[in-house]
């Protein structure tokens, strides 16, 4: 890779000049497991000889503490909170995730902004105007999906950190309790996550086995990408 | 790129660079209407409290990059827009507002964004039903903010596109750049111009009469106190009728 290549304008009014870095996202809806995988993925890529920086959404220093201070309120409407996290991208992917490609790092993006739009679909977004927003964005080397069904969601969430408010979509009123509002809710963005998938070519990867079963098979396509063997339907462009 | 008005409201904003006098026409015509018996709502640029705690500590830090400054004044403008601007507008009320999208159109692009991206990031939004255009020489808005004001900021001086190092010619270029892109969407929106340089009663004066025209036939929501609406704005709330500074 060479020049930076962005889905739309990119940032007109800066040159980055050459990234010689790999941008490498696994996307995937709450509770599948993505951070788990990241772990050993990096674990895994250092062990190899290769730098690797992480990032997921809503990291950034300078909209951290006003996006969470936002959702816990409830005059925080979905265009704002669209934004909101817009501008986090934003900031994150200049600051952080571009310095390190030009660095010559293997960026792990937990979630990109595919997540963010298929969020906002259900929320009344039009997608159009998602997509112009996220013009902004960088192209990855590879976007990677855990799948999973809405079934192990649940047990994996009930088990673990539990439903959360927002995980279960509980601000859209689809139902009256966590359980039936997280069904509902992750239905929808399974759906939304499967669109998004064909259409930004993801490879999708079975997230219903055991994180080992889940990690083997997301090192095959890295060490593809790594060894410029990725064959086109496996790349984003 | 931006909306019809869809509402029984009325949108009349103003535009221009810092001291071509619009926000001193805007209050007189707050006034004006409230008198008139209309409801009124006047909402301001980058007033949003939610929002607030983020720009702040950017502008302090000088944090922003010319992307993350213009989506973040969108999410300002969008928190307003969804919290008060839009909803009153439905109720038929008229929603004044000091600085509109074409601030953004005209900043950001000054900033060096894509104006297209600029344009899109504001669709949802609607076409005012009056978009003032106060238009000042570059010699004079300049006199009269370095002049009257405290020392410029950081970003309102421009000073993170280092055309200058001195303040007060980072100003005056990033306005010059600014005025630039605002001539440029007379055309393209449709703004109304005004000489900004004439005497205030005179341009209230054009003002008013431009807004008669659009308020014929208008009922909008009745007001029979007179009395000015503050929907999540303390500030307005504090001051019982309008936002502040």
């Amino acid at each position: 890779m060479a020049k930076a290549d962005f889905y739309g304008a990119g940032f007109p009014y800066r040159d980055f000049g050459n990234l010689t870095g790999k941008l490498i996202v696994l996307e995937g809806t709450d509770g599948v497991g993505r951070s788990t995988q990241i772990n050993m993925l990096r674990h895994w890529l250092e062990e190899e000889g290769y730098a690797v920086a992480d990032t997921g959404l809503t990291r950034s220093e300078l909209t951290g503490a006003g996006l969470d201070a936002a959702k816990s309120g409830h005059t925080l409407g979905p265009i704002t909170m669209s934004l909101f996290y817009a501008a986090d991208f934003a900031d994150r992917l200049e600051n952080k995730i571009i310095p390190a490609l030009q660095a010559g790092f293997i960026v792990l993006s937990d979630r990109y902004f595919y997540s963010m739009i298929a969020r906002d679909s259900i929320r009344g977004i039009e997608k159009n105007w998602s997509r112009a927003l996220y013009g902004i964005a960088l192209r990855p080397h590879l976007i990677m999906y855990l799948q999973a069904s809405v079934p192990s969601l649940v047990q994996r969430l009930i088990h673990g950190r539990g439903l959360n408010y927002w995980e279960s979509g509980m601000d859209l009123h689809m139902a009256d309790n966590f359980y039936d509002s997280f069904v509902t809710y992750q239905t929808a963005i399974l759906k939304e996550l499967e669109e998004l998938a064909r259409e930004y070519n993801f490879v999708t990867v079975d997230a219903d086995r055991t994180p080992l079963e889940i990690f083997e098979d997301l090192q095959r396509p890295i060490r593809l990408l790594l060894h410029n063997r990725l064959t086109k339907s496996e790349r984003p462009f | 790129m931006l909306r019809p008005n869809d509402t029984k409201g009325k949108l009349i904003v103003v535009e221009g660079i810092d001291g071509s006098g619009k926000s001193t026409q805007i209050d007189l015509l707050y006034k004006w209407l409230l008198s008139k018996g209309y409801s009124v709502y006047f909402s301001e640029w980058n007033s949003s409290a939610l929002v607030k705690s983020t720009t702040k500590v950017a502008k302090k830090t000088h944090a922003f990059t010319p992307a993350t400054f213009s989506i973040l004044h969108c999410t300002d403008f969008a928190d307003r827009w969804e919290n008060s601007i839009y909803p009153l507008l439905k109720a038929g009320v008229i929603v004044l507002a000091d600085r509109y999208a074409f601030t953004a159109f005209a900043r950001d692009v000054a900033r060096a964004n894509d104006p297209l991206w600029v344009r899109e990031m504001y669709s949802f939004a609607i076409m005012p039903d009056a978009a003032l255009y106060f238009r000042v020489p570059l010699d004079i808005a300049v006199e009269r903010i370095t002049g009257s004001r405290a020392q410029l900021k950081y970003y309102e001086a421009g000073m993170d596109l280092a055309l200058s190092d001195n303040y007060e010619e980072s100003f005056k270029l990033f306005q010059g750049k600014i005025l630039n892109e605002y001539d440029k969407m007379v055309d393209e929106f449709g703004l109304t111009m005004i000489d900004g340089t004439l005497p205030v009663k005179d341009q209230q004066k054009k003002v008013r009469s431009l807004i008669r025209r659009i308020l014929v036939g208008f009922e909008g929501l009745p007001n029979p106190d007179k009395q000015g609406i503050a929907v999540d704005n303390p500030q307005a709330r504090k001051k019982g009728k309008k936002g502040g500074k």
